[in-house]
């Protein structure tokens, strides 16, 4: 698939001598949804804030659409929506003006029908002539995303944007961010929340000490994540697993007093019936059996543990 | 050329000119008549004309330089300084505007409301005193040039501040003191000849004289040089402004 953001050896090394990004290499498809997890101080602001123009890189190259973030910053930036973590607001603004303001900038001509639109799908459309500062926080929040879409990006940033936000606004969020990849944006978002890289995203990075360490479509991760593990609790210690129930690649743990079988959820059979019946036959009883899956939040734990 | 980014941008200052349109323009009208009261009525009935012109008169070229070179400083400082402190100059920062189109659009704001300002002052003025202006077109390029100099160092100063102290000092500690001593309540030939020389060296001893000029015909330095070093503090302004933005200090990084 032809990639619409295409990032190569980029690094970052602030003033303060902090290295926030160490030779980064990315490619985003086009109309992906893109997730970028990590934990914090990995440098996801960092990269974001690089490709969006907000900081300078020390090194390297990013091009959006073919247009070099520097060179031809014009048509790259033309491109972009970003949201950023901060809830950085002009205070004393109506919602409508600070909206229309941002299509401005990005050089689009009036169009209020495509504001009213924007503000309608966010549900601020009857605070439109409220000032900032009288909104709450999840409002603020909604204006900001409402400012990104404002000028119909083909490329939408969303750095943490369900950090401190209720139910409502995200479901609201995911149902707008949705709408935007059918309509063929491309998404990229950072954050906490495994459940929703889970559950938006096409594929996933995982950025570490200003590295990216993994980049994997979701399909492939959620076939890791189809690995299943059964334990069975034996009612007598087993010196070593049987040679009638080697077929089964059992492994003994717990000083012997665990048999544990591993399973693809998502295959045919799972051979669990097997196992049991060739348990049975063998005469090893159990008090107790149990399952565990490994998620993404293990893989990831793992993967960032692995390299501090 | 992004024109839309700098309507917007230029919009989004007025509108705050609006919004503080007390402290932007009362505040300012109402220290320029008490100058007035201070020195037109109070210390001027005793002192004579000076080169033909009645005291109240003659300073009034020097008050309204006062109020655009603080307004312009002021206003343009903090309209960039504002969204750097609040956060919102991500969203400058990520359009797909040049750094000329910010500059247009801040400056130009902060020039457009020093200029209305020093309009509004000589209006005032012209409550107080009688004033002729010997070259109107000279007055206001003049007006103008200073305005847009002197917003565009506030522009400067509002990039390099990082605190609210800071946006304070340079026009407290410089720009006040060089408005006194530029000439704006007297001739620079009052002063003591190693002073006369001293004062030179003041850009506003510039400003002053050529816009005096342009009213009463009279003037400290030749019109020509007060022109030739407002376009040299402009062009050195100008390129401050280039570099800030060629190297992103204090904004990308």
């Amino acid at each position: 698939m032809q990639s619409v953001i295409s990032v190569s050896n980029l690094s970052k090394t602030y003033a303060s001598g902090f290295q926030a990004l160490k030779s980064v290499d990315l490619d985003i498809r086009r109309g992906e949804i893109f997730a970028l997890l990590g934990p914090n101080g990995a440098g996801k602001t960092t990269l974001i804030s690089i490709i969006c123009g907000i900081v300078n890189p020390s090194e390297g190259k990013v091009s959006i659409d073919g247009a070099d973030i520097i060179d031809d910053y014009r048509a790259a930036r033309s491109l972009i929506g970003l949201v950023p973590q901060e809830l950085t607001t002009d205070a004393f603004e109506t919602v409508w003006n600070t909206v229309t303001f941002s299509r401005g900038l990005f050089g689009k001509p009036k169009n209020p029908a495509h504001v009213e639109k924007v503000l309608r799908e966010l549900s601020l459309w009857d605070k439109k002539d409220s000032k900032i500062m009288t909104l709450s926080g999840g409002m603020k929040r909604r204006v900001m995303i409402a400012k990104a879409l404002s000028h119909e990006p083909q490329i939408l940033f969303l750095d943490e944007p369900t950090a401190g936000v209720d139910v409502g606004l995200r479901k609201d969020m995911w149902n707008v961010v949705r709408a935007l990849r059918a309509s063929g944006v491309t998404i990229i978002l950072t954050t906490h929340y495994i459940e929703e890289a889970e559950e938006m995203a096409d594929r996933i990075g995982v950025i570490n000490g200003g590295r990216i360490i993994l980049v994997e479509g979701k399909s492939e991760l959620m076939h890791k994540l189809g690995q299943k593990q059964l334990t069975l609790h034996l009612q007598k210690k087993l010196d070593a697993v049987p040679q009638d129930l080697a077929v089964h690649r059992l492994t003994l743990t717990n000083d012997g007093h665990d048999l544990v079988y591993s399973y693809d959820t998502q295959g045919e059979r799972t051979g669990i019936t097997a196992l049991l019946g060739d348990l049975n036959k063998a005469g090893i009883r159990f008090r107790d059996l149990e399952t565990t899956q490994s998620s993404l939040e293990d893989i990831f734990v793992g993967l960032v543990g692995q390299k501090q | 050329m992004n024109l839309r980014a700098i309507a917007a941008i230029y919009k989004f200052e007025m509108s705050r000119t609006a919004r503080t349109l007390l402290q932007s323009i009362v505040s300012p009208v109402i220290s320029t008549s008490l100058y007035f009261v201070v020195f037109g009525a109070a210390i001027g009935s005793r002192i004579s004309e000076i080169e033909g012109v009645e005291y109240g008169a003659f300073i009034v070229p020097g008050l309204i330089m006062m109020m655009l070179l603080t307004q312009s400083v002021a206003n343009a400082s903090f309209g960039i300084y504002f969204p750097r402190f609040t956060g919102t100059i991500y969203e400058i920062l990520s359009a797909p505007v040049s750094y000329i189109e910010i500059v247009i659009g801040y400056v130009g704001a902060a020039a457009t409301k020093s200029i209305i300002l020093g309009l509004i002052i000589l209006a005032t003025a012209w409550l107080f005193v009688p004033i002729r202006i010997a070259h109107p077109v000279w007055m206001v390029t003049f007006l103008v040039l200073t305005a847009v100099t002197f917003s565009l160092f506030g522009f400067i100063i509002g990039i390099w501040a990082d605190g609210f102290e800071k946006l304070q000092v340079v026009p407290l500690l410089i720009i006040t003191p060089l408005t006194f001593l530029g000439g704006s309540f007297y001739s620079i030939s009052v002063l003591p000849p190693v002073w006369q020389t001293i004062t030179l060296f003041n850009p506003v001893v510039y400003l002053v004289s050529g816009f005096r000029w342009a009213f009463f015909e009279i003037a400290d330095v030749g019109v020509g040089i007060s022109l030739a070093m407002t376009l040299a503090f402009l062009a050195a302004c100008m390129v401050a402004v280039w570099w800030i933005f060629r190297t992103g200090y204090r904004l990308k990084n």
